[in-house]
């Protein structure tokens, strides 16, 4: 059965849902107009009378922000409200070193309460669950935002926080824990201890995990929920725009439902930065239409995704759907020209049952030649003392990624759980090139 | 009846065949026999040894992959052509030798060979026909 935490507008017609959109939009441009400096100053060189837009098309005209104008504004000066109405304040390391501080009011927690409820029960979460949320509490806003759906909407949830993989463990079967909310790898890690401490995970309560804040295949899904015996749905989201619970798949797993009410979602070429016509895949840009602390315009996610408004054929939700996500501008690597996404690999080593779903890439450059090493652990289950299959695994191995990418890399055998594991965001890239 | 030998993965490293050999000898497990096989970035280290349970748990309890393989042990005249005269009976029963190694141990005047082949039982058996000893683990163990 589908469930909805505010059916009305979760299931409201598409035009009902622009409307709402277009309405918020004027509202929030001439709250930054007013209120955030930054903005009021973007506009004004652009030549930009923001008060004036009158449809949603027009939205496309509006500069872009990006992650750098958050850190340039560090820590507070991005907000449009007095630190005194800031009730909390969250950041993320970023990849340069500065923090990115985001901050909340009270009307902005409600909001993400809301959405993340709305995603708990589009994942199909209720009253009666027990969630052990095993994203990391703190200044990271995984841990936070999935409790505060949990408590709108009466589950009980269990703030263990990321890391300690055996009390993970003992206190999943001594609470008989039903939902586990998590970064995918660390899914499929906490299978893994569970196997060694002698716990088949099939056998535990956990029926649902709900699992982000890293890109993964639909092969890495299959493979946790093999490992699990549980359903495992991506849920979206940046502390940028809120923290999670910007978008849920639903049971159906035809795309990632996009709050739109809230969170305007666009898709843009990343070169030309110009809107891409719906299913087209490019870089995701989202636009709060209701925050009050921290509201950003036509924010640069970094995100790549293909976008659909049809309506859901599994849930009948109208919100529109983005792909889960297909890679990062920023992750995308190029090897002797060809565009790589981590995610790719790990799509084709999903495929291979003789290699373990842990990998790590290795991209060198010799005699100016970009070099991609493609790490893989042999399993104990594969792993043969014979040269000659190992060989054959590494030529497999090595055949598939070329036959699905056009590139040729080399592939080296590692030895089992020698790669590191992660509580959090796998590091699945080594760039050691000096360019 | 066949002897067990533990295969263990170990990744081309400084030092790492030193760390895997050393967690055997500080637990008193002797080594018998053993081979490596070797590439460019990871080798498979082949070994016999007396305790091999333990030696499975050892390496297990320090992160160590190791499985575990039936191999022939068997009893070769330690003269020219002793070793041709046992390949000569599988080469006639068509059974590829997928690798082999030799015992450090001797009995008498006898050398120990391993040999890996597709069918253990079928190999050990033509062996056993033509009158050459081969060991089994609890043998190996008392050597």
């Amino acid at each position: 059965m589908v469930n909805y935490f505010n059916r009305e507008i979760e299931t409201a017609p598409l035009k009902k849902i622009e409307e709402i959109q277009l309405e918020r939009l004027k509202n929030i441009l001439r709250y930054v107009n007013e209120k955030i400096p930054f903005y009021q100053k973007l506009f004004k060189e652009n030549n930009l009378n923001v008060e004036k837009l009158n449809s949603l098309d027009e939205l496309k005209n509006l500069p872009f922000t990006t992650k750098s104008v958050l850190r340039d504004n560090y820590p507070f000066n991005l907000f449009a409200i007095p630190l005194s109405e800031v009730v909390e304040i969250h950041a993320s390391s970023g990849t340069t070193g500065k923090l990115t501080v985001v901050g909340y009011t009270k009307n902005d927690i409600k909001l993400w309460s809301e959405v993340m409820a709305r995603s708990l029960v589009c994942a199909g979460v209720g009253k009666d669950d027990i969630i052990q949320n095993a994203y990391g509490y703190g200044l990271f806003t995984g841990g936070l935002g999935v409790h505060y759906g949990a408590l709108e909407i009466g589950a009980t949830v269990i703030p263990i926080s990321a890391g300690g993989t055996k009390r993970q463990l003992m206190i999943m079967q001594d609470f008989k824990s039903t939902v586990l909310t998590c970064t995918p790898s660390y899914s499929l890690y906490m299978a893994e201890e569970a196997k060694d401490m002698g716990i088949d995970p099939r056998k535990t309560t956990i029926r649902i995990g709900i699992l982000g804040a890293e890109p993964w295949s639909e092969g890495m899904r299959k493979q946790i929920e093999k490992e699990w015996n549980m359903l495992a749905l991506d849920i979206y989201g940046l502390s940028e725009i809120i923290g999670p619970g910007v978008a849920m798949e639903c049971e159906g797993k035809n795309g990632l439902h996009v709050w739109a009410d809230h969170f305007l979602p666009e898709v843009i070429n990343p070169e030309t930065g110009e809107v891409l016509e719906e299913g087209k895949e490019g870089e995701l840009v989202l636009t709060t239409l209701t925050k009050e602390a921290l509201p950003l315009i036509r924010y640069r996610t970094g995100d790549i995704v293909t976008m659909t408004k049809e309506e859901c054929p599994y849930c009948k939700r109208t919100m529109p759907r983005i792909s889960k996500i297909k890679g990062r501008i920023d992750d995308m690597l190029i090897i002797r020209g060809v565009n790589v996404f981590p995610s790719q690999i790990e799509t084709v080593l999903m495929k291979i049952p003789e290699v373990a779903p842990h990998y790590q890439l290795v991209v060198t450059r010799e005699k100016h030649l970009d070099k991609l090493e493609v790490r893989v652990e042999v399993t104990e289950e594969t792993f043969s003392d014979e040269v000659k299959k190992l060989e054959e695994l590494e030529k497999k191995v090595m055949d598939e990624i070329e036959s699905t990418l056009g590139l040729s890399v080399e592939v080296k055998l590692v030895e089992p759980k020698s790669i590191e594991r992660s509580m959090g965001k796998a590091k699945r890239v080594i760039d050691m090139r000096k360019i | 009846m066949a002897v067990t030998q533990l295969s263990i993965f170990i990744e081309n490293k400084p030092g790492r065949l030193e760390e895997v050999v050393s967690i055997l000898g500080k637990n008193g497990i002797n080594i018998r026999a053993l081979s490596l096989a070797d590439t460019k970035d990871y080798g498979v280290l082949r070994i016999i040894v007396d305790k091999k349970d333990d030696a499975v748990k050892v390496l297990k309890e320090n992160g160590i992959s190791v499985i575990k393989t039936s191999v022939i042990a068997a009893e070769v005249e330690d003269t020219p052509g002793g070793l041709a005269g046992i390949l000569d009976f599988f080469a006639e029963k068509g059974i590829n030798v997928e690798y082999m190694y030799a015992f450090v141990e001797k009995t008498g005047n006898k050398a120990i060979v391993v040999f890996r082949v597709e069918n253990i039982k079928e190999g050990e058996n033509l062996l056993k026909e033509k009158g050459i000893k081969v060991f089994t683990d609890e043998e190996i163990k008392s050597l």
